[in-house]
């Protein structure tokens, strides 16, 4: 049987899934063994168990001083800024989207525009929001907004002009207006669109939150991790990637659930 | 007494002739069947009529006035494809035909959606698609979609409708259910129809009328060289079998 035609089974499906996160988790428990059996102060590589150790320690631990558990302050300072950042990119990409979708005059003043934005490299611009915007929380939301609002105003107005002409004229033989137009026929059809484009530009996203946060904060996921990588804190490093990724996964979930909630018609399609 | 004129109308696109000195006449209530070459121009002819798009030269009048520039409630239409909005349920496409037109939201107050909701089942109960009226387009069979199309069409209550070949994408019998729909729709309004059709003996069937869209002028050099026009016009009444109107009573026995 050729090899395009070896279907796996469900336990297979399993068991194949599972299979590069056990070979990673094995490779990793080896070298860090490895490294530590020539060195037990390494700390590169520290072992599994501190791992996990360190991650108690950083869920349910208050801080001695503040008595604050930095862990989940900086989870809360990261979500909202992405939250803030992405929402507001959503938001603009949805309204300047379907303006040039829908609108000639839009597209005909819009359209290149926005194409040479989306060529700036977002983080060149980083130190221009901090000189702009100071060293706030609103040039860190500025840059994630600005790093994927191109993307999604031009992913937004391909979709609108997707959309049947057919359509287009059948609404306007029912006497809508271009506003109703763009409520009722448009915005409905391209809002699973933006999910699925908000859920590919999130990668992008997080990467300006991180590099942001990096650069200028004072809590924050990816100011944790620049921080304590000055004291080769390997293990709160690892931890805090572990949650970064997990993080990203269940936003990731959310927004497919969301999409086949509110927009069911649009999956048989 | 015309209600649709059409007079010396040309269509090109990029000086390209698509369609060239087209004139024709039709009464209201008039049903106008379209039939010509793939290509010709029947789609064209119709978007000049929905005003979807301006002709070259030549003028339209609708009841003595010339269209305003875009499509509006007084001309329905109905494609091949793409007619019904896919992300709203039988119901709302029915009811979108109040809605859409209601206000610049496009959105109607609670109690008028409640009437239209209301005015939409029973709508859906006469073309047969109450059962369906909480269901997507997309679970619909083609046929369904184009009865749905067509209601939704009406219910906007258009003086012209305009069917760019509606029952093209159909199997033979479903085609023939919706001949029976179409019939019963037109007797109950009385609507002025213009259908683009593929199939001589549903044009025959159905129009009062069958005109026929090809080139005069033909240089096979240049087989884009010129547009097509109205080559024929026929009396589809009685099936477009020949047909005398007698003057008196001839005292013998006419079959039913
Ligand atoms: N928007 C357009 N721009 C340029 N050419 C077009 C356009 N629409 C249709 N045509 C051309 O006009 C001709 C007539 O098209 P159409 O009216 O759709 O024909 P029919 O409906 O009779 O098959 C075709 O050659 C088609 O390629
Ligand atoms: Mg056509």
């Amino acid at each position: 049987m050729r090899l395009i035609n070896r279907r796996p089974g469900p336990p297979a499906v399993a068991a194949l899934a599972a299979l590069p996160f056990v070979a990673v988790a094995l490779i990793y428990a080896s070298a860090s063994a490895a490294r530590r059996a020539e060195n037990p102060q390494d700390r590169l590589l520290p072992a599994p168990a501190q791992i996990l150790d360190t991650a108690g320690r950083l869920l349910f631990e208050p801080d001695r001083r503040t008595g604050d558990i930095l862990f989940w302050i900086d989870t809360a300072v990261s979500l909202q800024r992405l939250g803030l950042g992405v929402g507001i990119a959503a938001l603009t990409g949805l309204v300047i989207g379907l303006a040039i979708g829908l609108l000639p005059l839009a597209r005909a003043g819009l359209a290149s525009f926005v194409e040479v934005l989306s060529l700036i490299p977002p983080l060149a611009v980083l130190p221009i929001l901090f000189l702009l915007l100071g060293l706030g929380e609103t040039a860190k939301v500025a840059l994630i907004a600005i790093g994927i609002t191109p993307f999604l105003i031009r992913d937004m107005a391909g979709r609108t002009a997707e959309i049947p002409p057919e359509q287009i004229v059948k609404a306007q033989t029912l006497g809508a207006s271009s506003l109703a137009i763009a409520l009722r026929v448009a915005l409905p059809q391209v809002m699973p669109r933006l999910i699925q484009s908000v859920r590919l530009a999130l990668g992008p996203a997080w990467l300006f939150l991180i590099a942001a946060e990096a650069i200028a904060s004072e809590a924050g996921l990816g100011y944790r991790i620049f921080l304590v990588r000055r004291f080769l804190a390997m293990d709160v490093i690892l931890v805090y990637v572990a949650w970064i990724t997990l993080l990203a996964f269940l936003i990731d979930r959310l927004l497919r659930y969301a999409s086949r909630r509110f927009f069911p018609w649009a999956e048989t399609a | 007494m015309s209600f649709v004129t059409v007079t010396d109308l040309f269509l090109d696109y990029d000086r390209r002739p698509i369609l060239e000195r087209v004139n024709l006449t039709a009464r209201e209530g008039e049903f106008v069947a379209i039939v010509g070459a793939s290509g010709c121009g029947k789609s064209s002819f119709l978007r000049l009529l929905l005003d979807q798009e301006r002709p070259s030269r030549g003028t339209i009048l609708v009841d003595g006035q010339p269209l305003t520039g875009e499509p509006n409630r007084q001309r329905g239409i109905v494609f091949q494809r793409y007619s019904v909005f896919p992300h709203m349920t039988v119901r709302d496409n029915i009811v979108a035909a109040e809605a859409l037109g209601a206000n610049p939201l496009g959105i109607l107050g609670r109690s008028a959606r409640r009437d239209a909701r209301a005015r939409a089942e029973a709508t859906l109960e006469r073309i047969g698609l109450a059962h369906v009226a909480g269901s997507y387009p997309s679970a619909l069979s083609g046929g369904m979609q184009q009865r749905l199309a067509i209601a939704q069409a009406l219910a906007a209550k258009p003086r012209i409708l305009l069917l760019d070949e509606p029952f093209g994408a159909l199997d033979p019998g479903t085609r023939l259910r919706m001949h029976d729909f179409l019939s019963d729709i037109r007797t109950e309004t009385g609507m002025t129809i213009f259908m683009v059709t593929h199939d001589l003996p549903e044009a025959f069937k159905l129009g009062d009328r069958v005109i026929v869209f090809d080139k005069t002028r033909w240089d096979p050099q240049a087989p884009e060289a010129y547009g097509a026009t109205i080559t024929y016009d026929f009396d589809a009444r009685h099936g477009g079998i020949p047909y005398q109107t007698p003057k008196e009573d001839p005292h013998v026995p006419v079959p039913a």
